[in-house]
């Protein structure tokens, strides 16, 4: 069964973000089959009537009070930027010239 | 070797405490052997410049009087998922090379304020993803027990860290038996608390749901030791329980007096016996069986159907909650940036930079994680699995009700060779069948030495999993175990470990 | 950019049925973020109210500000919504360098509120009930600001510079359902209801609710079909319009702009579009595709909120009244005739003659200020009156004219004073030095000289032609640069020509 395409999985990698490259994409096709394969067992006893479980031990309404605690200050901030300017971030453009 | 190195963090409390050794003695011991062997063991990733200077303090503190708890002056090895301000935090991955954390962990802080001497940063799997360490970008851990071995996973650093003699004490973390599992294959005691029992704050998240920081050591003792600084409630994470729990190594004292465990029942899983499992698990398996019935425990088999969808279910949930977590690392707060040839928008910097900062473990779960997660794939895929999850939890809520602690062998295996299953993900993911459970349903365990497999002469423990909140039932019956093993054997497991170093 | 083509407003309705929706995003004026310990605040430096959490830094979790919670509750319950027994945190996955983790903190399928409906009045009086899907929380991206380019707009940048001071910062969405049957309304209508979500913000203290700052905004969705089409039209999502009149002014213009493509046979594509003020079109941004797969998933850091029935009573209690019964109060307490009342609702400025009124001014001198001059001013600058003066100003300005430091017309140099950003009223009476001549030694000086100048009209005077005191008057005030109490100058010149 092959259900995963390379398609699918640059598809995916762009969601991701990740520049994988054109062998990377063959070989998590082939990958990714075999284990979704495997893993697609779970369907076969999570029927309509069972609950999902998000959280091991079950808690509710964790709150903080609404008083301002420490903070960091710009130096500590930006200290492992690759890059920044005027107390901020700097990242190239957002958008490419063909947009 | 030096003999205090080979003590239990108790013991040298006892000698810290008595002065006949000072901090500084014991912090240049392992720094030394360090030195020694861990151009062998790989165990760390950065050693501390300031461990010695933290010593001093500790013992200039004692000799003005100050108290002291019962760790104070003892080194402890941290692994490197876990975010400290004087050393670098890279969780095993070249995307956070160098990264220094304007925080440390509250595991970290707590052992600071105990008095604990953080002595370096013990390697691992990147983003804690693997069950042998190879996936680190700074080269494998190697087994103090065979040095062409895996230490296991992910927290392969810490545990031979302690094997190897390198610090009497880890922290590690457990998001699929990433402290279980290594110390089984290392000779060493590991347990993963209760979900919430430690609080997660400045652990570098892999599966939050999952993931939950524990102690390492060579000892049941010293691990009640180390959870009692490190447990507790931290207002920093939300899933931070705020039980007022019980000592640990009170309960771990407890245990190894007792000399029986008379009126515990222990569940066996039957799903974890037999097929899968190698012969030389199965026999000191059934050896520790058999001693645990012959001191009073009654054994009583269980069955934990839903067990066998566990490992689907985690390699659902853990792709799927890593995609997020690690969507972070973009290159543009923290961490490495590579910009395409001739430059690129933001969006390519970022792919072109988790392409090169990311190993192939964790590309794979990236993408696993994004495709069960994706449009039309959430409920076959992630929402079954949370589904698996509840049933999971049913299993061990069906089996607590008859017994007080479940037991299994801690892996199916002992260690393999580096390499051996570095091409077969699948095969690699098997290895954490028996730890996952546990990490599913959130309830504690540990895995303690049981011996060696007479095939390869490699460690084998067993693993204790109790109900949430019940962390204390492993330490009494771990110590217990651990106690009448001492007794039969003469000596602790990793005595019988080959000698490093000297070379 | 080639100019969109648009169609006659009337035109277009004559053809097509618009349908609207609204999502309208309110930042809480809580102390601090949505999920950590930073300041909640505005206009600090950059990168300067962060925390760990903020940055998404490694290790870092985050844990539910309480407080937001309750004005989310109190919201949702103004809004005439349930409130959801639990519900949870999800997180919305997708790459944005003003998103510190690269997901948001959102709710997905369990919102807190769901289930509403508001009422909103429109200029004729009638009320148009608007139906709400849902209200949830979830955080503020940081800023952006694009560095290089002609613009400074986000096309042609070289760079862009990251302040993530608001990211975190809690936010309540609202969504409304398609709302049918607004018709020639709909421009209005889209600007009565962000106005009346504003006024209940204001009146919840939940929001500073300020548009120009960000802390309301409006998403706005039109889809055109046409007569007698059952099936709904292809909508468009404009964003960045953060005035009322904006609001106003969009919908209009969208509506003409997919008027003019559906009646050449065209298709309106699904997808982002950004408001300008300046030129008053939108322009396409991103196209709705496979890129908007967010990938939502229970936020596995945070636990489920259950507020008690308790809770929920305790905040329905504490609620202020609905925006139309608090309208029909107001107006009656400050005494307005019904077109006043309407000149100040339809200008979006109820919240501030109230807050002028509660900070010391008549209820006739808020109106006049906020309705007149300050109106004018906004609009001929091409902005929201509420950005230009704060009500504590106006009620200063106000008082001044009472106390009689000001005329009418040298209380209007101030006010632009205040407005050129010159500071406080009383500031700026000082630095330009506007206050009115009250020292009669130096009038009885201007209309000694002034009389002295005009003997006819002295004359006249002391014949019993008062009237004829016009004429010195307007010399005194010359004189005295305007800054002098015109009936005080008639008392003096009448007094002093008495003389002998």
């Amino acid at each position: 069964m092959s259900e995963i395409s390379e398609q699918q999985v640059a598809h995916l990698a762009n969601l991701a973000r990740i520049a994988l490259t054109p062998e990377e994409i063959s070989s998590l096709t082939s990958e990714l089959d075999t284990i979704v394969d495997s893993i697609a067992k779970v369907q076969e006893v999570a029927t309509p009537d069972v609950p999902a479980t998000s959280h091991p031990v079950p808690l509710q309404n964790v709150f903080r009070d609404d008083v301002v605690g420490q903070t960091l200050t710009t130096e500590q901030a930006l200290a492992n930027a690759p890059e920044s300017a005027d107390g901020r971030f700097k990242v190239s453009a957002i958008l490419g010239e063909e947009q | 070797m030096s003999e205090l190195i080979r003590k239990s963090a108790s013991e040298l409390s006892e000698l810290l405490a008595s002065g006949e050794v000072s901090a500084v003695e014991v912090t240049r011991e392992h720094l030394d052997r360090i030195a020694a062997v861990d151009g062998d063991v790989n165990a760390f990733l950065h050693v501390s410049s300031d461990a010695l200077d933290v010593a001093s303090s500790i013992d200039e503190r004692r000799s003005k009087g100050e108290a002291l708890g019962p760790l104070a002056g003892i080194p402890l090895a941290v692994k490197d998922v876990l975010v400290t301000t004087d050393m670098p935090s890279t969780s095993g991955s070249r995307i956070l090379e160098g990264y220094m954390s304007p925080f440390d962990a509250t595991v970290v802080a707590k052992s600071r304020a105990a008095g604990l001497v953080p002595i370096g940063k013990t390697n691992m799997d990147e983003f804690a993803m693997g069950s042998s360490t190879e996936h680190s970008a700074y080269g494998p851990t190697h087994n103090p027990w065979d040095l062409d071995r895996i230490p296991g996973g992910s927290g392969g650093g810490s545990a031979a860290a302690v094997a190897a003699f390198e610090a009497p004490l880890a922290l590690g973390s457990d998001t699929g038996g990433s402290i279980r599992q290594p110390a089984h294959v290392t000779g060493t005691v590991g347990v993963k608390p209760t979900y919430g029992g430690v609080s997660r704050y400045g652990a570098i998240a892999l599966a939050s749901s999952l993931d939950q920081v524990g102690p390492v050591t060579r000892t049941v003792l010293d691990a009640g030791l180390l959870h009692d600084v490190i447990g507790g409630h931290d207002p920093l994470d939300s899933t931070s329980l705020r039980d007022e729990w019980p000592s640990m190594a009170a309960a771990a004292r407890d245990g190894a007096s007792a000399g029986s465990f008379a009126g515990l029942r222990v569940g066996v899983v039957s799903q974890f016996t037999g097929e899968g499992f190698q012969a030389g698990v199965r026999r000191r398996y059934e050896e520790a069986l058999s001693l645990l019935e012959s001191n009073g425990a009654e054994l009583v088999e269980v069955s934990a159907p839903h067990f066998e969808y566990a490992i689907a279910a985690y390699y659902l949930i853990l792709p799927a909650e890593a995609s997020s977590n690690l969507a972070k690392f973009d290159s543009v707060r923290f961490g490495m940036r590579v910009t395409p040839p001739g430059g690129g928008t933001v969006e390519q910097v970022m792919s072109a930079t988790r392409e090169a900062g990311f190993g192939p473990e964790v590309k794979r779960r990236i993408i696993l994680g994004t495709y069960a997660l994706s449009a039309g794939y959430y409920d076959a895929y992630y929402g079954s699995a949370q589904k698996v999850r509840t049933l999971i939890q049913r299993d061990f809520e069906n089996a607590f009700e008859s017994v007080d602690l479940l037991v299994s062998p801690s892996a199916p295996t002992t260690a393999f060779k580096l390499g051996e299953k570095l091409d077969d993900p699948l095969a690699m993911y098997l290895n954490d069948i028996t730890t996952i459970p546990a990490n599913l349903a959130g309830v504690p365990a540990m895995s303690v030495p049981i011996g060696l497999a007479p095939e390869d002469g490699l460690p084998v423990g067993i693993q204790f999993m109790a109900p949430v909140r019940e962390d204390a039932r492993l330490y009494r019956a771990g110590a217990t175990l651990e106690a009448l093993l001492l007794e039969r054997w003469g000596h602790g497991l990793l005595a019988e470990a080959p000698e490093l170093g000297g070379k | 950019m080639a100019r969109d083509r648009v169609m006659d407003f009337d035109k277009a309705l004559e053809l097509f049925e618009p349908v609207l929706g609204f999502e309208v995003h309110v930042e809480l004026n809580t102390k601090t973020k949505m999920f950590s310990a930073a300041p909640n605040g505005f206009g600090d430096a950059p990168n300067t109210n962060i925390s760990p959490v903020c940055l998404g830094l490694p290790g870092s979790l985050p844990v539910v500000n309480e407080q937001a919670v309750r004005y989310s509750i109190s919201l949702g319950l103004a809004l005439g919504c349930s409130i959801a027994p639990t519900s949870r945190f999800a997180r919305k996955n997708y790459f944005y360098p003003d998103l510190a983790k690269n997901y948001q903190i959102s709710q997905f399928d369990e919102p807190i509120a769901f289930e509403g409906q508001v009422d909103v009045e429109l200029a004729d009086g009638s009320v148009r009930t608007i139906p709400i899907e849902r209200a949830h929380m979830e955080e503020d991206a940081g800023k952006l600001t694009h560095v290089g380019g002609a613009t400074g707009r986000i096309q042609g940048a070289e760079y862009s510079l990251v302040d993530y001071n608001r990211a975190g910062v809690p936010l309540v969405e609202i969504v409304t359902k398609p709302i049918f049957g607004a018709e020639h309304d709909a421009p209005e209508l889209a600007k009565a209801y962000v106005s009346t979500i504003r006024d209940i913000v204001i009146a919840l203290g939940i929001s500073d609710a300020r548009m120009e700052r960000g802390n309301l905004r409006c998403d706005a969705n039109v889809s055109l079909r046409p007569r007698g089409q059952e099936k709904l039209g292809t909508r468009t999502e404009t964003k960045n319009v953060n005035s009322l009149r904006s609001v106003e002014r969009a919908v209009r213009y969208e509506i003409q702009r997919q008027a003019a493509i559906l009646a050449d046979g065209g298709t309106i594509t699904q997808e982002t579009r950004h408001w300008h003020e300046d030129t008053g079109t939108t322009s396409a941004g991103r196209p709705k595709s496979d890129a908007d797969d967010y990938r939502y998933f229970p936020e596995p850091d945070l636990l489920p909120v259950v507020p008690s029935p308790e809770l929920i009573e305790e905040l329905r209690a504490a609620l202020p009244e609905a925006p139309a019964i608090r309208r029909r109060r107001l107006k009656e307490t400050w005494g307005f005739t019904d077109l006043e009342f309407q000149d100040v609702a339809n200008g979006g400025l109820v919240a501030e003659v109230e807050l002028t009124i509660a900070a010391g001014a008549s209820p006739q001198a808020a109106r006049k200020w906020w309705t007149g001059e300050i109106s004018r001013l906004a609009n001929v600058q091409g902005v929201e009156a509420t950005s230009l003066v704060s009500p504590e100003n106006v009620a200063a300005l106000a008082r001044l004219v009472e106390d009689g430091t000001l005329t009418d017309k040298l209380a209007r140099q101030v006010l632009e004073g205040v407005v050129a950003g010159e500071g406080a009223p009383e500031e700026v009476v000082e630095k330009r030095g506007l206050a009115v001549v009250s020292d009669d030694g130096a009038l009885i000086a201007a209309i000694d000289e002034a009389l002295a100048a005009q003997p006819d009209v002295l004359a006249k005077i002391q014949d019993g032609k008062v009237q004829a005191a016009g004429a010195v008057i307007g010399a005194v005030m010359k004189a005295m640069r305007g800054q002098a109490d015109a009936a005080r100058v008639r008392e003096l010149i009448l007094e002093r020509a008495a003389q002998p």
